[in-house]
């Protein structure tokens, strides 16, 4: 079963010397013969919907003889629709991919083309710390189009209101000013505890702070979250969370509905979320005069914890990126070469919703706070992939469920590492 | 399944002719080769479907169930029963099992009995009766997940529907916290199941009420039975194998419930209204555990499968056989 439905398509309909050709691999194929590029991604909502769709013409009319069909799909039913067409070994020619531990797996059933030959002329112009979640065993298994982090995004007006003056620098500072935030009749926080995902980033990001670094990387490895930097990091979570910092029901909202995380934060329902680079343009997209909050939105990096190991200047996040399927006709690697092209790029940053993992591009980005991303980013001491992607999918999920149940009380901090180093076990 | 009933039966004390009668009867059923051929000829067609789409799929779920695979290519890393084990061990499947019974419970105790109060009011003669029978029965033609975004709106965590009109009566902290409160959720999933199924319930009871001859409560009523008595005694009796088949629809329903639970809380917060078939999907579609997911929806077959059998061996056989009541069955 090793031959691929693309070859036996080409066997059906070919003459005999096709037949030759088509027994070939893909690369081997007609490079003057009609393609189709099958393109999923999860940019569903302008500005990127349209900006994908002109860069795909644009290549389509310069090309001829090639289609680029495009499906754009909401988050989790990409992921949904991917496991399904991955695991009956037909993924789609070019898809979203964030790389780490799901990549991996994908990599490792050979769906996944190998690009490090193939991208050698232009890897260098984009940002080394972009293409590392793609690089498994030492070769590039995807390019980011995107590359962010995660920190506090903050209403500037309600921290005047509460007499917040100056951005907490430090894990005491931030609960001092969650507490002060609270006495002056404002909700601190607002979080999408639904969603378990953006309740992880606090958990991480404390274990970063406290362990270092490398300390989630480490666990991973040892399959041993048990130690007591991440129980700390537990705890730490825990004297927030006593604070009852978060909107009312939280445990009941989505981040972009909108009645959610990120809806709440723009209408001026809460002080603060802990989010990535996209969150202005999620912001804007839900506020209900479709600006967002502009000039009064700040971005301020993850506390240090005192004692810790790590510093501020280590970053959580990730990026966006696009893998190739191993079915892809020849042309999907040069149409993803356009797409990152410093001229594109510079389009995609320009809307905001982007921030370019090209070098030359990164100066389109005009928004105040995605320079401050941009920057902080620059000068990254330590990096670290979201851990439900950086991580093997089931020990992910087990981060997310087990984040949640620290934050809803049902579980303490020490039973949070013991449930996660037992699923690590089990990979 | 035949043994006990045939003792009644005129045909068994007809000694002599016995012998003769169905010699006969089976010549006249015996196929020929000919109609064999027709049988097999219209049969295939639905019986290869059945198997592609039924069996197979079945099968195949219980052979990956013992492989700890994570879905791509073959599964290779056999584990035996490892997967039923680790189920049963896990507090998430038995919490699955719990909950499960509780919405059955609920179901059994709250939904189907006020199912069937309506359906009886409905029969009454009623000014617009048929547009009540009409708006309560209405909720079921919709999907489950319409339903399901229609309630998340309801009880969106602010500016609900819900919170407003809970306000009215000094209650609008509820409104939004229902689907938020690990300790009400289920009942919140609870009462929008209850939403979309109670019609299809009502209808099933209102066509059974008017299957009962209108002879038998008159003649009741004329000998001196109170309603409370025409209903204890003959309209309940009479409704009886209505009633073993919408409990039986409503616990399989139960059993593999998912649309609706994935759209309005995805289980959460806490796992607090997750069900087998949405741990399921967790397993097989986020965290990539096929083989696991494969082990529970094995579990989730087998649970329907004997539930299904047991009920029609002791519960509808005397239906399934074309008697009214569930008088004078010998047990």
């Amino acid at each position: 079963m090793r031959l691929s439905r693309r070859s036996l398509m080409g066997l059906a309909g070919a003459s005999a010397g096709a037949i030759l050709l088509g027994a070939c691999s893909d690369d081997a194929a007609d490079p003057d013969g009609a393609q189709t590029i099958n393109w999923w991604h999860i940019q569903n909502t302008e500005p990127m919907l349209s900006v994908w769709a002109a860069m795909a013409r644009e290549y389509e009319a310069a090309r001829g003889n090639l289609t680029v069909e495009i499906q754009p799909l909401e988050n989790e039913a990409f992921k949904t629709k991917l496991t399904t067409a991955t695991q009956a070994g037909s993924p789609p020619d070019l898809f979203q991919s964030w790389g780490g531990g799901v990549l991996r797996q994908q990599v490792e059933a050979g769906l996944v083309k190998d690009l490090t030959a193939d991208v050698q002329p232009w890897i260098g112009n984009l940002l080394p710390v972009s293409v590392e979640p793609f690089t498994i065993d030492g070769k590039i298994y995807g390019i980011p189009f995107d590359v962010g982090m995660v920190g506090f995004w903050y209403n500037k007006d309600l921290f005047t209101r509460a007499g917040v003056t100056a951005v907490p620098a430090t894990w005491t500072e931030f609960l001092a000013a969650v507490s002060r935030i609270k006495a002056a009749g404002i909700t601190p926080i607002a979080l999408a505890g639904k969603e378990k995902w953006p309740a992880h980033f606090y958990w991480s990001y404390l274990a970063m702070r406290i362990g270092g670094p490398t300390a989630l990387q480490q666990a991973g490895t040892d399959a041993n979250f048990d130690t007591p930097d991440l129980v700390a990091a537990g705890t730490r979570l825990k004297e927030l969370v006593d604070l009852a910092p978060f909107q009312k029901d939280f445990l009941g909202a989505d981040y972009s509905s909108p009645d959610g995380q990120a809806a709440t934060m723009v209408n001026g329902g809460a002080a603060m979320e802990l989010m990535g680079q996209w969150a202005p343009s999620v912001q804007a997209s839900l506020a209900v005069d479709k600006k967002g909050l502009g000039d009064k939105l700040g971005f301020f990096p993850f506390p240090a914890v005192d004692g810790g190991k790590g510093t501020v200047s280590d970053v959580f996040g990730g990026g966006n990126g696009f893998a190739v399927g191993r079915d892809a006709p020849s042309s999907t690697v040069d149409f993803l070469r356009t797409l990152l092209e410093a001229g594109n790029q510079r389009k995609s940053a320009a809307t905001g919703a982007v921030l370019p993992t090209v070098r030359d591009a990164v100066d389109a980005v005009a928004d105040p706070n995605g320079k401050a991303v941009a920057a902080s980013l620059a000068a990254a001491t330590g990096f670290q992939l979201y851990l439900d992607q950086a991580y093997p999918p089931a020990l992910g999920q087990q981060v997310n469920d087990s984040v949640a149940e620290l934050i809803a009380g049902s579980k303490t901090p020490g039973q949070v590492v013991k449930d996660i180093t037992t699923v690590a076990k089990n990979q | 399944m035949t043994r006990s009933v045939t003792g009644p039966r005129p045909d068994t004390t007809a000694g002599p002719v016995r012998p003769k009668a169905p010699a006969v009867r089976r010549h006249d059923h015996r196929p020929g080769l000919r109609r064999l051929g027709t049988i097999a000829f219209f049969l295939a067609p639905a019986l290869v479907l059945f198997l592609l789409l039924v069996i197979v799929p079945i099968l195949v779920a219980g052979y990956t169930s013992l492989f700890k695979w994570n879905g791509f290519n073959l599964p290779e890393d056999f584990v035996g029963l490892d997967n039923f084990s680790r189920a049963l061990g896990d507090p998430i499947f038995q919490g699955d099992l719990r909950r499960g019974l509780v919405l059955i419970v609920l179901s059994v105790v709250i939904q189907l009995p006020a199912s069937l109060a309506l359906a009886l009011l409905l029969n009454q003669p009623l000014r617009g009766r048929a547009v009540y029978r009409l708006v309560f029965f209405a909720p079921y033609v919709l999907s489950e997940v319409t339903t399901a975004v229609l309630f998340t709106l309801v009880f969106s965590p602010s500016r609900g529907l819900g919170s407003t009109v809970l306000g009215w009566f000094g209650a609008a902290e509820l409104g939004g916290s229902i689907f938020a409160d690990p300790g009400t959720v289920l009942y919140a999933v609870f009462f929008v199941i209850s939403w979309k199924y109670f019609g299809f319930h009502m209808i099933l009871y209102l066509a059974g009420r008017q299957g009962i001859p209108r002879e038998l409560t008159e003649a009741a009523t004329t000998d001196g039975a109170s309603g409370w008595q025409v209903f204890r005694h003959v309209t309940l009796p009479l409704l009886g194998p209505t009633i073993r088949i919408s409990l039986f629809l409503s616990i399989i329903g139960t059993i593999q419930l998912f649309d609706m639970v994935w759209v309005l809380t995805g289980g959460g917060p806490t796992h607090a209204s997750e069900t087998l078939a949405v741990t399921m999907f967790q397993y097989g579609f986020r965290r990539f555990e096929v083989g696991y997911a494969s082990a529970i929806s094995i579990v989730m077959f087998l649970l329907s499968l004997v539930f299904a059998l047991l009920y029609q061996r002791f519960v509808l056989r005397r239906d399934l056989e074309g008697a009214l009541t569930t008088r004078g069955v010998q047990r």
